[in-house]
Formats: C-alpha cells, sequence, structure tokens
C-alpha cells in the first residue's frame, strides 16, 4: 500500500466519501485556478486533478476541450502547469494534487524528468487518459520507483477479468469512468452504476473514485457507500464560467452536507 | 517485435473504454485476415461494385515530353466514389457486417473517404455519421452535399484547427460513446492498432494490381513508384506491390505547402521540417508538433494531406530507407496537373498531383527502358471548386458570381413572397 492509498483509507474512517475535484491549468487564467483551489482546499477537498492542456484531448468533452484550447490559444506551457502545480502543493498540503493529461506531454518533457519533477513538486501521482498498461509499462515502473501513483482506470465496457488485471498495474486509487462516452454529460445513479461499482469493488481493494458527469449534492450521497471517492470535474467548470470562483465554496461544502 | 509497432512506431494508445471494442475488432479482423474466403470476398466485391482492377494506363505523351523513364498511371480515379479510399472503406464494411454493427462513423478531410464511406453505409445498409473540420466542410462543400445526399449525417468540427486531426478527435468521442453499436471506419494507415496494418492490408490490392499489370505492359518491374503521402494510404497501398523487390525504389511524396522553410507545409519526413516522435490519436510516429507536444497547424493545398501525422508503417520505412521521401509545393502541383490534364487527358486530384511533380523531375535522367509507376490516387474534376480557385479561372468566377447572383434574387424573391 503506498502513502496515498493509506492517507485515503486514513481519511475515509473519518467521512463517509471522500472529493476529488478537477481544473484545466490556465483556463481562464491561472489567476482563476488559484483563487478555485483555495476555496476548493478550504472546503476540505482530498485531492485536486489539475489537467494540463493538450491539442488532441481525444476523451474529453466540450466544455473541457473548449477549456483546455482557450489555455493552449493564451500560451499556456507545460512549464507554466508545472511551476503552479509546485505553488499549490507548498500551499496546501492537506490535499493531494495529481496531474491529468494525455502521454504526449510527458513523452515530450521526457518520461522520467516530468516523473521526477512531479516527485520533487510534491505530487502524488498521474492521471493518464491515453496510456493502456499495455502501452506504459516503463511509465508505470517509473512511477513506483519515485513513490508516485499511476491512477488505472475502470470502465463499464471492462470485463472482470480486465478490472483485475487493471488494479495491478495502479496505485493510490482507481479512476472508475462511470458510464461510456466523454466528460461531461451527466451520469444517472441506477442500478447498472451499483452493479458496476459492486464488480469494481471486488475485482481491487484500493480506493475507489468514481468521475464523469457527477455534478450534485444528490450524485455524491447516492455514491456513498458504494464508493471511496466523488469525482467533480465539468460541473466546477462550467460553475466558475457562469458565476466566478467566488462560488465554488459553497458548492464544494454544500456537496459533501450529508 | 511487440504486436502493432513498426520499429519504434505505431501501438495502440486508446482510452481505456475502447479497450473491450478494440479487442473485438482485433479478432474480427485476425480471423478475417486468416480466411482466404473473406479476401475473395473483397476482391469480388471491389470487381463488381468498384471497377476494379483500375488500369495501369501507359502515359505515352508524358513519356515522350520527358524523355526519359516510360510513365505509367495506375488509375485509383477510376476506383468507384474517384479514389483509393473506397478499397479500405468496402474492406471494413465487410468486416462491420461480419462483426453485426449497425451504424459506422468516419473522420475526413478532402472528403473522399467521407464519400466512399457514405456510399458504403448505403450500400450495406449502415447508419452513417461522418466528421469533417469546419475549414474542410468550407473548401470541400460538393463532397459534403453528395454524403448528405447518400444518407449520411455530415458534422462539421468546430474545433482545434478545424481540419483531419479535429476531425479524427471528434470521432473518437463519438465511438468513446457509441461502440456497442457502431464501428469508426479510420480512413487512413494511422491510428491504433490494428488499423495502420488493416488498411495497409485492404489497400494492397493497388499494389497487387499494379505489380501484375506493369510486368503484363512494360515486362519487367518498374524501376521507381511514386506516390503523395497524407496519412499514408495509397501509398502503402501501391508499395506493397514491390516491397519486396529492393531494386524498385519506392518515392513518398508529401505536401510542402508553401515550401519547408515558410513553415506552412505538411511535410514529416524530411530534414528541417520540424517533426518529432510524439503519441496522439492513439498512435506513435512522427508529428508535427511544437517542444511541449502540442501539435500544430499544417498546411496544404490539397486537404487530403494536410495532417500533422504520418502512418507508423511508412515513418518505419523512411527511417531503414525502404521508402524515399520529398515534397511538392502546393506552385508545384498546380503546374504539374496542369501538365497532365493537356498531355493526357487526366485530371488528378491534387493530393495525387503531388506524386506527379516529383516524377516529373526524375523522369528525365532515367533511361527509356525502365518504367516508372505513378499512383494516381484520385480523380481531380471533383474539386472543381477548388482546383479553379487554385488556377484563378476568370471564366469560372464569372460563372460563380452569376449564379450567386441568380440564387440571391431567388432567395429574396422568396422571402418577399412571404
Amino acid at each position: 500500500m503506498n502513502r496515498l492509498e493509506a492517507d485515503l483509507k486514513e481519511r475515509l474512517r473519518h467521512k463517509p466519501i471522500l472529493l476529488m475535484t478537477h481544473l484545466i491549468l490556465g483556463y481562464p487564467s491561472f489567476e482563476v485556478n488559484r483563487e478555485v483551489i483555495r476555496r476548493m482546499a478550504e472546503n476540505g477537498v482530498d485531492c485536486i486533478e489539475l489537467q494540463i492542456p493538450f491539442s488532441e484531448p481525444i476523451a474529453d468533452g466540450p466544455v473541457i476541450l473548449k477549456a483546455g484550447q482557450e489555455s493552449l490559444a493564451h500560451g499556456t506551457r507545460v512549464e507554466d502547469c508545472l511551476r503552479f502545480g509546485q505553488e499549490m502543493a507548498k500551499n496546501w498540503p492537506q490535499v493531494h494534487f495529481l496531474f491529468m493529461s494525455y502521454y504526449n506531454i510527458l513523452y515530450q518533457y521526457g518520461e522520467r524528468a516530468f516523473l521526477e519533477r512531479c516527485r520533487d513538486i510534491g505530487f502524488c501521482g498521474n492521471i493518464i487518459a491515453d496510456l493502456p498498461p499495455e502501452e506504459g509499462a516503463s511509465y508505470i515502473a517509473i512511477s513506483r520507483e519515485l513513490g508516485l501513483s499511476p491512477i488505472p482506470f475502470f470502465t463499464p465496457t471492462s470485463t472482470n477479468a480486465r478490472l483485475q488485471e487493471m488494479a495491478t498495474h495502479g496505485e493510490g486509487f482507481v479512476y472508475c469512468v462511470a458510464r461510456r462516452g466523454v466528460t461531461g454529460k451527466h451520469t444517472a445513479i441506477d442500478a447498472t452504476l451499483s452493479d458496476y461499482l459492486a464488480r469494481c469493488r471486488r475485482a481491487t481493494s484500493l480506493p475507489l473514485a468514481v468521475g464523469f458527469g457527477i455534478s450534485s449534492r444528490d450524485d455524491v450521497r447516492q455514491l456513498t457507500g458504494k464508493a471511496d471517492m466523488a469525482v467533480i470535474g465539468t460541473a466546477t467548470i462550467k460553475l466558475v464560467d457562469a458565476q466566478g470562483p467566488a462560488a465554488v465554496g459553497p458548492y464544494i461544502a454544500a456537496l459533501l452536507q450529508g | 517485435m511487440k504486436k502493432g509497432y513498426y520499429g519504434q512506431w505505431g501501438g495502440a494508445f486508446i482510452p481505456e473504454v475502447l479497450q473491450a471494442t478494440f479487442a473485438e475488432l482485433n479478432r474480427a479482423y485476425e480471423a478475417a485476415r486468416q480466411d482466404a474466403g473473406f479476401w475473395q470476398e473483397y476482391v469480388d466485391f471491389m470487381a463488381n461494385y468498384s471497377c476494379r482492377p483500375t488500369p495501369l494506363t501507359y502515359a505515352e505523351n508524358l513519356s515522350r515530353h520527358f524523355g526519359g523513364a516510360q510513365i505509367y498511371i495506375k488509375r485509383e480515379d477510376l476506383n468507384h466514389t474517384g479514389a483509393h479510399k473506397a478499397n479500405n472503406v468496402m474492406g471494413q464494411g465487410l468486416l462491420v457486417r461480419r462483426m453485426g454493427k449497425s451504424r459506422v462513423i468516419a473522420e475526413t478531410g478532402a472528403g473522399q473517404h467521407g464519400m466512399a464511406t457514405a456510399t458504403m453505409a448505403a450500400r450495406f445498409g449502415f447508419a452513417c455519421t461522418i466528421y469533417m473540420g469546419a475549414e474542410d466542410v468550407a473548401r470541400q462543400r460538393p463532397n459534403v452535399f453528395w454524403m448528405e445526399k447518400l444518407g449520411a449525417k455530415v458534422v462539421s468540427v468546430e474545433d482545434g484547427a478545424r481540419t483531419l486531426k479535429d476531425a479524427m478527435n471528434e470521432a473518437f468521442r463519438d465511438w468513446v460513446t457509441s461502440m456497442d453499436n457502431t464501428h469508426y471506419v479510420i480512413g487512413t494507415v494511422c491510428g491504433p492498432h490494428p488499423f495502420p496494418e488493416m488498411v495497409a492490408w485492404f489497400q494492397s490490392i493497388i499494389g497487387q494490381e499494379a505489380r501484375k499489370q506493369v510486368l503484363g505492359q512494360h515486362g519487367k518491374l518498374p524501376a521507381r513508384v511514386y506516390a503523395c503521402v497524407g496519412g499514408g494510404s495509397n501509398a502503402m497501398g501501391i508499395f506493397q506491390g514491390f516491397m519486396d523487390n529492393a531494386a524498385v525504389e519506392l518515392v513518398g511524396v508529401e505536401a510542402g505547402g508553401l515550401g519547408l522553410a515558410s513553415g506552412r507545409h505538411a511535410v514529416r519526413m524530411l530534414e528541417g521540417c520540424g517533426s518529432s516522435p510524439g503519441v496522439a490519436q492513439g498512435y506513435k510516429t512522427l508529428f508535427l508538433q511544437d517542444s511541449d507536444g502540442q501539435m500544430q497547424d499544417t498546411h496544404s493545398i490539397a486537404a487530403g494531406l494536410d495532417y500533422v501525422g504520418i502512418s507508423p508503417i511508412l515513418a518505419h520505412l523512411g527511417e531503414t530507407g525502404r521508402v524515399r521521401f520529398c515534397a511538392a509545393t502546393d506552385t508545384e502541383v498546380i503546374e504539374a496537373l496542369s501538365l497532365v490534364m493537356r498531355l493526357e487527358g487526366i485530371i488528378p486530384a491534387m493530393e495525387s498531383a503531388h506524386a506527379f511533380v516529383q516524377a516529373f523531375k526524375e523522369a528525365p535522367q532515367l533511361p527509356k527502358d525502365e518504367a516508372i509507376i505513378i499512383n494516381m490516387s484520385g480523380r481531380g474534376d471533383k474539386d472543381i471548386f477548388t482546383i479553379a480557385q487554385a488556377f484563378q479561372d476568370p471564366s469560372w468566377q464569372d460563372f460563380i458570381i452569376e449564379l450567386a447572383a441568380q440564387y440571391q434574387s431567388a432567395k429574396q424573391g422568396r422571402e418577399v413572397g412571404q
């Protein structure tokens, strides 16, 4: 059990469900990112995934796609993202920070160099949307060597055998994609999802984070007991777009009021 | 070597949600490949529906004009829908039928692959959605018209650079939602395994025919074979007919756009073009990207060559030296196109005209008893709007202005009547 997994399990002794939030670095600006993260951290978010924008985000829906494009259009560089990540990890030691991105970002930086940098700036792992274990052997090995968590994906289309196999290639927690499709559309929390999460639970002892279309207090409440961490992605981006960063604090606080 | 890799290139960098879909596709593809009956079914279908084998035309006037090698043209323009794209599409259609899926999606640049896919969907009774970059929708309007008339839904992609790569991303987004009943018909020898290998297999019909034809007509193998390279499917198709004969030089011609120095091109394989190894759209190859790994805008007069990556198979063949790469600029392409029309009465697509450019540069230096083959991947008359634009043809412009005026007054008449 690595440190991230151990700490999440420790937190679960005191909370019914944990929360992971997400944002696109440089969208609408690093200043707004800073404000949003402060409000997330102050309201008890456990993990934050910071997405480094990539020009070809094949797994993302329209909201994240546009946000990433806009960030790139006004000049966001990978180095800016790493420096900003370092500042956040230093400011909010109680929050676990992870980068989310696509493999080309690591590949260009140099896989080992990128992962060493992650370790050095106090990050705990990475979520890479397009790197299955068949292609990611060295990424997984180096992450483990450095004490970082390579977060594996479970999906509803995975067989039980595949779920078990995926779990052996991951550390920290599992990102359970709640449904088919891209990020951003609402997910119905129904019997199908419950059955799927039960399959996930049987496949691994790692904590289960559930994302894709989770946005309301009801969603979070219904996931409680079935999963260990709710992932809020597109919903906060929309919220900040519509109401500005100040709305994030009350929104996060409300999510956790059982 | 690892499955799906060609040297260091290729692979299958796919989101986990598509893992099961790819496993199924790999099984269906491997089974078809083992089944000699499948290939025969494919060849028979293409003969009856798609005019195959396409001729290998001896270009007597061009040969005399350049005074060197005898020039032969492989006529993929005469394939149904007007380009080599139909070969791959019909093959995948037969596979989709075997897999029992009911819907197909595709990305398209020039519109040829979209046209071919819409045609295949109509023929096989599949629902069909085509993703096309907004910029390409604007420059290839006639193809959009035909795709819609064939029953396909055409989605104009407004994201990113609004060209081929963005259409491909959008098709992937559709697929991660719809894979239970939907097959993604990738149009070129790119993308995650098994697509490069599978598309190359269907396109190998070009090379098989061309080899037999050139031996019959010229009595020996050609000295060189020329093909334009965007993603690389027509090139892989014809090259495979000659791959094992080291004496046959294989020449790939990329889109030089406004010239390498301008930065406005789609060249991935030449010194100084600015490409570097990367992973995007599900595979590893040489991409035109910046130092952070963000893909860059590309430019070509030919929408079908306007793409950031190149087939992992061709990247490998370029690296090992089996395929020699060159580039043709937009200006050279227009000159070559004019010459082929005037001397042979044949209208190549602007994509294909890139291959003619390089062949014309080299033909005079080769002896008269040698042959060269140019793969004419598609026909240009369908691209009348783009080609007329490139030629800045005054009488065509007058025609459009008049037609637009007629449409305009008819529209105003309707509005007044309301």
